[in-house]
């Protein structure tokens, strides 16, 4: 029994301990917004964040976690669909068929915690996901969107505050 | 009038397709964008009542305006343009559009009321643009009918917008859920005029995808992603040699490991794992003891497939002649100057993000498929033939799809698979889901080919003949045998070379020979997004460019003095030439490349800048594109369709290659098989310039102009021709 905390849920699993955290995401518990595309770490398509970094989960054994970490998966990362990225997604229609994009917001979301004001290159360094439809100029532009967005976000906070 | 009766089978129909009578019917139609009224998980209660107009509209009591979409939605867009279609001719309120999947088996019980749901060759719009504006005009038609008649009104006094309906001299308005009901009751119109272009209001407008919302949280359900209750999952291998068969397998090894109930032998070359988990059945998979039968393909490699192509070359066996046009042994004879090339087109993967999958549920009176899939009515012949039942007693429910590129299109081997599986667990839905392994091992490949090209030029540098062999695979003959010509040839092969139509060449020729030696190796090939224009494209452009430096000539100026007969494909090579700056001073070390073609219906060209480091390194700028695509129903859409198939033409490119040794596919996964990522990424200027009057594709044309493009740049650069790919095997260093 592996004890996780997930999307701020401490969940009890029980599979093998060779179980990767991409398949009990979506097989124990029903998140299956993290996709699986290769398997091997190399695409980004399962991307969740631990304690804030972009983490591939189809290459992470269950048995390597424990309930002090804090696992957040797109279905987590905001209340109502309102996160930053997600509201410059729709601005822009960034999705084609979408299967990467959870992986790409992801990405772009953990990146953003890290670096409020990412330059092109700073993207280009950390989103590394592959998107077959050929979003990415969108993706690039949603990042910088985001981006102002929470610049705006947190002004705005400041100024209700004061 | 009225209708006497709605038939038995359409109000079962209505009930069946409403997705509300169950949760579990909610689960299995997923109409594609969600509906308000039906959001709220595992919903039950209907809140408002539906009404079908015609087959293309439903609208229920709170105005919701249901548009059925038959072709697929797998990232291209078309589900809204096609919306758009309808809606613009509906006169309905956008903003309460949602969309809903007809299923292939209600298609065949309804006389296929929907037509085609093949979602190939950039078809989606420009296929069935006609039919379905003519399905929304009959139902708004229908709709002031039933306003007129219950005010007891002449309909011509009545007029309509944004779902109202007005009575203009009273002043009375009804909207279309308050009188939906009574439409539903009425014939349909034995004539409806379409609306002239200049009163579109809808179309042409760059209105947000329907289908945005649930691909950012999670909710989007893919097929890799549906669960059904008590289903179980499956993975499976197939032998890697192609043609090969299974011999044994031994399953004593993982019957007892964790969650497996069963070990199955599919069809005559593959084995399946079911499991409670789909990782369960990946691992005892990976364990279980497997014997091949490796059939006659064992010793292929991709030098014996060169071998066969080299051959054909120069070889006059079994060559069909594509286009000709005066004498060009004559002309070569005559030219000044001859320039001569070979250009070599690798096996490539489609490498769509989801794996291929389906779910398929069989009972000895029922089976059903739920599947991603570009041609629902395929996928329900595959079903009916692996179900061993009636195609009325079949049915396949399409799930959205994680990417199609034509691998979901012509091939159902998924859902065969699928089937036979769930035939050995009666009543027991299963999905099956391939590893990616198992995808880049079993594709249905971009065909292989080489080309050869000679042109000759004249004493004033004018290209007076040319002659184009191709040698290689075909994809009909292979695919579609009875879609080949009455002397074996393949038009196909034939993409932007053919004397007239949507793949028409770009140029007049005055002595010209385009053949193909057909040469297929025994990997099997299929429609990749673009199919032959890509290879083509690089032929062509590439070759022109050649000839255009030979000519010692400006490789705009010559392209323009060989296109004055083709007045729009010529607009489009001058409007990027334009916007890019074409002849004018661009920052150092960045060199410019054209290329243009016509096809799938549509004019594309684009020009790329890049530069090349003194390491090799390629560095795509930026790429400008123009399209014209007669009409333009979502410009926005048209837009992202172009910078994506700059993702999908330059990441064959760089890095689009399969190669064969003993037998099978070498490439396995994406470490080996790689895309481009976000730093490969250019800069894209979308010109979208429709010159109206004719109905072209947009989701492939644009792949065929990348390479070419970035190619003749790259030569600008550095001096080098680049006649194999991908370019990741590739020094590009200068000199």
């Amino acid at each position: 029994m592996t004890k996780l905390k997930i999307n701020g849920k401490q969940i009890d699993i029980d599979v093998d301990d060779s179980t990767p955290l991409l398949w009990v995401l979506r097989e124990q518990l029903g998140l299956t917004g993290t996709k699986y595309s290769c398997g091997i770490g190399v695409c980004g398509s399962c991307t969740v964040h631990i304690n804030d970094e972009a983490v591939r989960s189809c290459i992470v054994p269950v048995s390597s976690l424990n309930a002090t970490q804090d696992i957040v998966t797109i279905e987590g990362l905001s209340a109502d669909n309102n996160h930053p990225l997600q509201q410059a997604w729709k601005q822009l229609d960034v999705p084609q068929c979408g299967y990467c994009q959870p992986g790409m917001i992801m990405s772009a979301a953990a990146l953003l915690t890290k670096n409020s004001s990412p330059s092109d290159a700073d993207i280009d360094a950390s989103v590394t996901n592959i998107c077959r439809c050929g979003t990415f100029n969108r993706v690039r532009r949603g990042i910088h969107l985001a981006a102002q967005m929470s610049v705006r976000i947190n002004k705005n906070n400041k100024r209700g505050g004061a | 009038m009225k209708k006497q009766r709605i038939s038995v089978s359409r109000r079962d129909f209505l009930i069946h397709s409403s997705a509300v009578g169950t949760g579990f019917s909610l689960g299995l139609f997923l109409p594609v964008a969600s509906r308000p009224a039906f959001a709220v998980e595992g919903a039950t209660v209907q809140t408002s009542t539906a009404s079908e107009v015609n087959a293309w509209v439903e609208i229920l009591t709170d105005d919701t305006v249901v548009i059925r979409i038959a072709r697929s939605e797998m990232g291209q867009g078309t589900l809204t343009g096609l919306a758009q279609l309808v809606a613009e001719e509906l006169e309905c309120d956008w903003s309460k559009v949602t969309t809903e999947y007809p299923t292939p088996g209600e298609n065949l019980a309804r006389d296929k009321v929907w037509r085609s749901f093949s979602t190939g060759g950039s078809q989606g719009i420009r296929g069935s643009h006609d039919y379905v504006r003519k399905g929304g005009a009959v139902a708004r038609h229908m709709l002031i009918q039933a306003a007129a008649e219950k005010w007891d009104v002449p309909m011509a006094e009545c007029s309509v917008a944004n779902s109202v309906i007005t009575h203009v001299p009273s002043g009375r308005t009804s909207t279309y859920g308050q009188v939906a009901s009574l439409a539903a009751e009425l014939f349909p119109p034995e004539h409806i005029e379409l609306k002239k272009p200049k009163d579109w209001k809808l179309i042409g407008k760059s209105v947000k995808r329907l289908d945005t919302e649930d691909k950012l949280n999670g909710k989007q359900v893919f097929g890799a992603d549906l669960q059904l209750p008590g289903m179980l999952n499956a993975t499976i291998k197939a032998c890697p040699i192609f043609g090969g068969r299974l011999k044994s397998f031994d399953d004593d090894k993982v019957k007892k490991m964790p969650g497996v109930r069963r070990v199955v032998a599919v069809e005559d070359n593959a084995v399946a794992v079911v499991a409670d988990t789909w990782w369960q059945a990946k691992m005892a998979l990976d364990k279980l003891p497997i014997t091949w039968d490796e059939g006659p393909n064992a010793k292929m490699s991709s030098a014996s497939i060169e071998q066969m192509l080299d051959e054909g070359l120069t070889s006059s066996d079994k060559v069909f002649v594509g286009n000709q046009k005066g004498d060009v042994n004559r002309a070569l004879k005559a030219a000044v100057k001859k320039v001569e090339a070979t250009y070599h087109y690798p096996f490539q993967n489609h490498a769509t993000m989801e794996p291929m999958n389906a779910t398929a549920r069989w009972t000895k009176d029922k089976c059903e498929v739920w599947c991603p899939t570009q041609n629902a009515q395929a996928a329900l012949k595959a079903t009916a033939e692996a179900s061993g039942l009636p195609i009325n007693q079949c049915d396949v429910y399409k799930i959205h799809l994680g990417g199609g590129f034509g691998r979901r299109g012509a091939f159902h081997d998924f859902v065969t698979q699928a089937v036979a599986i769930a035939k050995k667990l009666p009543g027991t839905p299963v999905k099956l889901l391939w590893t990616r392994e198992e995808d880049m091992a079993h594709g249905h490949y971009h065909p292989i080919t080489k080309c050869k090209l000679v042109g000759g030029l004249d004493d004033r540098g004018n290209l007076s003949g040319l002659h184009v062999r191709i040698s290689g695979q075909s994809i009909l003959a292979s695919i579609r045998p009875k879609w080949t010509e009455k002397n074996g040839a393949d038009m196909v092969t034939f993409q932007g070379f053919r004397v007239e139509g949507d793949h028409a060449i770009s140029y007049s020729i005055p002595n010209l020979r385009v053949d193909h030696a057909m040469r297929n190796p025994a990997v099997p090939p299929g429609f990749w997004r673009g199919v032959n224009i890509n290879q083509n494209a690089i032929y062509m452009e590439c070759f022109i460019d050649e000839l255009a430096h030979a000519a010692a000539k400006d490789p705009l100026e010559f392209r323009q003095q060989l296109m004055t007969k083709h007045p729009k494909n010529l607009a489009v090579l001058n409007a990027v030439a334009e916007k890019a700056g074409w002849g004018k001073a661009v920052e150092k070390g960045v060199h410019r490349g054209l290329s243009v073609t016509k096809t799938f219906g549509s004019y594309v060209a684009a020009c790329a800048e890049v530069s090349v480091n003194e390491k090799g390194k390629l560095k795509i700028h930026r790429i400008v594109a123009a399209t014209d695509p007669g009409y333009a129903v979502n410009p926005q859409q048209i837009e992202a369709q172009v910078e994506g198939s700059f993702v999908f033409g330059l990441s064959a490119l760089l890095y689009g290659e399969c190669t064969i040794k003993d037998g099978a596919v070498e490439q396995s996964n994406f470490h080996n098989y790689p895309s481009m990522l976000m730093e490969d990424m250019p800069r894209v200027d979308v010109i979208v310039m429709p010159s109206g009057g004719f109905w072209g594709g947009i989701g492939e044309p644009t792949i065929a102009v990348a390479a070419p493009a970035v190619l003749n740049a790259v030569f600008a650069a550095t001096g080098k021709r680049i006649r194999q790919f991908p370019l990741k095997n590739i020094d590009l260093r200068a000199g």
